[in-house]
């Protein structure tokens, strides 16, 4: 009873406008034929690759940046903590579009990072370090590492630090009590942060379309230019139902693996 | 070893804190372009960003926006979330993760479907609707700040207060509402931010009338780098620091509320 | 407080059949008890015993899947828990932390519409009552354990209901509070008059401010009865053993004569006892004493008696327990005062013990 608002929210301005889009665009004119057309396209093809290669890249960087923050915070407590937490809150509930915005003014090629590497006398052609590959996975990287620490960090939180002393109690080095206890113990962390950092990183559209080159399309960019340039509604939809059924399957591996009372005690 | 682990962190906080620091710097410079660091300060983007229509609009649009989606996810996300805590509802898990579907669906998808109906009902530009599709995302901030806040306040205060004879309003306003009131007011900020911040639904549904903050930096990304945008940059970003100062003083609050009489 | 006692007859509870079921588990397994008015009855069993969801479905926050719950011959299964009516003690106080002590008070009258100088009265003698009239403008967060405490037996009494509902309310005071404490809420109780429903694990608790116990065990009653009858005479082995210490002897019952039974205990022993209802010669059951009922030396030959090798002693302060091996396989605790004159044996000592046949109840299974 007391659920009902929020399922009839969800479903009358979620569900519904999901629905209703795929069932008038995909079946409007045309039929259903068009629609293996549309994934068999050059450009969709192209856009499918770079996404899965950028997400890839960016969960990979995401991962390897974030797991040595969040295994500081996990032993840490007190003014360090809460700094290091201050700083990954902080651009973490940072309106996207101003993150962005300061990477593009970092980057660009008369960007901050460009001039003071040139006046340092480093270079002296500016880097191409935006509108490229390069600008998107450092910019989706800094966007989508919270996602990862804090994640980490709640797997990193529960592991028992007596099963550490006892690994090291056992005659296990440094080395070795990381590598086969802790890491193998963090590794549902891992999984877990993995998968929402590819699953929020396939549907990536702001930071792309603006810190990437004209080479650089990804399925969430065509989506949006489809609509918004050619007005093909058709192919939105079959780009967006494979997308959608792409990040559902992933999610439901998500669904498994999570426990819910983490999340609820997040 | 652990020398090198703070070192990295150090570093990394840094890089994180970078960004947004050195907008904010840039939003006081006083040169025509982003030079860095500036050679003076001066006011005159944001006087220009306050002075201009357009965007004293778009920051109209954007709280009011704000405020309706708040208070719309804030009130049904409350009563979705004692649900959860309280009642015993089989598949939890499964309800929760349906009702943070919002989040997880590519935001493109949803907004593209909301502007599909929306243009055929006539609502593209309409402040109220936008405020409601802001709120369905907003929603799941909201559901995961209440249930960590409800699940602390302690089932029994709730039964004392039922064996006292008090009825199931009267246990709503002036046990569970009083109770949660910190983590209500958190979810509420979350649930503002979520939407002040929110781009791809607004650049699709805000049609020209109605644009809000984010959709006019977009808009003016795609011509220029220009200060002004540092000026609004820096806006958002104080808006967004002032949303997690009050959080943290509400975090006292909080664990007087719920951390008490046990 | 100068407040006339509960009308006479007010506060009668009956329980019949209550159960409760999770998946295929019985956390309750129909129990029934028939509750006078102003009696102060106890639940008592181990953890896990279904006494505290026996009574959370009395207070109507959990709903019996079979049996009915009458109060004053009204049937109040369905009665949703604010119309109940019970004052309820919680065993974590449930103080509202967003209001002060006499709000706290005030929350059952103000619920009730109570006039504003009504409840100024009325929170005032509930307070006095307690003890705690200075610190009615105090927060929570300002009171001890046991102030806490009171100030929830305060806010479960100011509406005057005729039962009160109360589940180990002083467990998480330390143990000498504990006591004072209990004290108090029979004193409050026995002024008031009302029906007490107390839950505890705790036996000397039970003991010592209930007018009946109802022991649990697995969801259901074992017994019911005054602690005095309970512990002398306990039905089974379970309420032998969990009210206090109990020295149980098996074996089979060879002779049945009026009340009383002969026992040969596994190493051959041969005991007398009273005996409760049927047995059979030839049936198996165990012969059960008090350790303080045992004591040293030969005995007459009406007295059960026995040999043995002393084993352990013990020093527990007020008493010396010593522990006697009878037999092979055979056991006895013996639990003498430390009046400073008994005996000073020595562990591997030959020791005689008897004790009276009144004192010895053949439990069967």
């Amino acid at each position: 009873m007391l659920m009902l608002p929020a399922f009839a929210m969800l479903a009358f301005v979620f569900v519904l406008p999901l629905a209703w889009f795929f069932t008038q665009a995909l079946f409007a004119e045309g039929g259903i034929q068009q629609i293996a057309s549309v994934i068999a396209s050059r450009a969709v093809l192209q856009a499918i690759l770079a996404t899965n290669w950028i997400s890839l890249l960016v969960t990979a960087c995401v991962l390897l940046a974030g797991y040595p923050i969040a295994y500081y915070l996990a032993n840490r407590r007190g003014l360090r903590f809460t700094l290091v937490v201050f700083c990954i809150i902080v651009p973490y509930f940072t309106s996207i579009i101003v993150r962005t915005y300061s990477w593009m003014v970092l980057l660009g090629r008369a960007g901050v990072i460009n001039r003071l590497l040139q006046s340092a006398g480093l270079i002296e052609a500016p880097l191409p370090l935006l509108y490229n590959k390069l600008g998107i996975v450092i910019g989706m990287t800094y966007v989508l590492l919270p996602y990862m620490v804090l994640t980490l960090f709640a797997t990193m939180k529960s592991i028992d630090r007596n099963l550490l002393l006892a690994a090291s109690g056992l005659g296990a080095g440094g080395f070795a009590v990381f590598w086969r206890v802790y890491l193998p113990l963090s590794r549902h962390g891992i999984l877990s942060g993995a998968l929402i950092v590819f699953i929020l990183s396939i549907g990536f559209f702001i930071t792309p379309a603006l810190m990437g080159g004209p080479s650089d399309v990804m399925v969430a960019m065509l989506i949006e230019r489809s609509v918004e340039i050619t007005l093909d509604w058709k192919s939105a939809a079959v780009m967006s139902l494979f997308l959608l059924a792409v990040t559902l399957v992933l999610y439901a591996v998500y669904y498994r693996i999570t426990d819910l009372r983490r999340l609820m005690g997040a | 070893m652990q020398r090198i682990l703070a070192g990295y962190v150090t570093a990394m906080c840094l890089l994180l804190m970078a960004p947004i620091v050195i907008v904010v710097i840039l939003a006081f410079s006083g040169a025509g372009y982003l030079q860095f660091p500036p050679t003076a300060l001066s006011l005159r983007w944001f006087a220009r960003f306050l002075g201009d229509d357009q965007w004293r609009a778009a920051l109209w649009y954007s709280l009011v926006i704000g405020a309706i989606a708040c208070t719309i996810a804030t009130t049904i996300g409350f009563f979705a979330a004692y649900a959860l805590v309280r009642r015993p509802i089989a598949a939890k898990k499964l309800l929760l993760s349906l009702l943070l579907l919002p989040v997880i669906v590519p935001t493109v998808i949803t907004a593209i479907a909301m502007y599909f109906l929306s243009a055929r009902l006539g609502l593209v530009g309409n402040v109220l609707w936008i405020g409601c599709c802001h709120a369905v995302v907003a929603l799941p901030v909201v559901l995961l700040i209440l249930l960590a806040t409800l699940q602390g306040v302690d089932v029994n205060l709730e039964r004392a207060a039922l064996s006292l004879g008090s009825s199931r309003l009267r246990l709503f306003l002036r046990v569970v509402v009083p109770l949660a009131a910190p983590g209500i007011i958190s979810a509420a900020l979350f649930a503002f931010l979520a939407s002040f911040d929110e781009l791809i639904i607004s650049l699709f549904l805000t049609g020209i009338r109605a644009q809000t903050l984010p959709v006019r930096i977009w808009n003016s990304l795609h011509m220029q780098i220009e200060p002004t945008i540092a000026a609004v940059s820096a806006v958002l970003i104080g808006i967004t620091g002032l949303v997690l100062l009050l959080d943290a003083s509400l975090r006292r609050w909080r664990a007087a509320r719920t951390g008490a009489g046990t | 407080m100068n407040r006339a006692p509960l009308p006479a007859g007010r506060g009668a509870l009956e329980l019949s059949g209550l159960t409760k079921r999770y998946g295929n588990e019985r956390v309750v397994d129909s129990v029934s008890a028939a509750i006078r008015p102003g009696e102060f009855f106890s639940l008592l069993g181990p953890s896990g015993s279904g006494k505290t969801t026996t009574l959370m479905m009395i207070a109507g926050f959990i709903a019996p899947d079979e049996g009915r719950i009458t109060v004053d011959g009204a049937d109040f299964t369905a009665v949703p828990p604010q119309r109940r009516g019970f004052g309820m003690v919680f065993q974590n106080y449930a103080i509202f932390p967003h209001l002060d002590v006499f709000e706290n008070v005030a929350f059952p009258l103000r619920a009730r519409r109570v006039a504003q100088p009504e409840i100024r009265r009325r929170v005032g003698e509930a307070l006095e009552l307690v003890r705690l009239e200075r610190f009615a403008r105090r927060t929570v967060r300002q009171l001890s354990g046991g102030q806490q405490q009171r100030v929830a037996i305060a806010r479960a009494i100011v509406f005057q209901p005729a039962i009160v509902l109360m589940d180990e309310p002083l467990g998480a005071l330390d143990k000498n509070l504990r006591y004072d404490m209990q004290v108090e809420i029979k004193d409050i109780q026995q002024r008031l008059g009302m029906t007490v429903i107390y839950v505890t694990h705790d036996q000397e608790e039970a003991m010592n401010m209930s007018d009946r116990i109802a022991i649990m065990s697995s969801g259901r009653v074992e017994q019911v009865g005054p602690p005095d009858l309970i512990y002398e005479r306990p039905a089974n082995a379970f309420v032998g053993r969990f009210l206090g210490e109990a020295n149980l002897l098996e074996g089979s019952i060879e002779k049945v004569h009026e009340g009383e039974a002969e026992l040969r205990t596994r190493d051959g022993l041969l005991l007398r006892g009273r005996i409760d209802g049927t047995a059979q010669p030839g049936q198996q059951a165990a012969l059960f004493v008090r350790p303080e009922k045992l004591a040293g030396g030969a005995g007459d030959a009406a007295a059960n008696r026995a040999n043995g090798i002393l084993r352990r002693r013990s020093f527990l302060g007020s008493v010396i327990r010593t522990t006697i091996d009878i037999g092979p396989t055979t056991q006895l605790t013996m639990d003498s005062p430390n009046s400073g004159h008994g005996l000073h044996l020595q562990p591997g000592a030959e020791i005689a013990v008897h004790w009276p046949v009144a004192h010895s109840i053949l439990l069967t299974p």
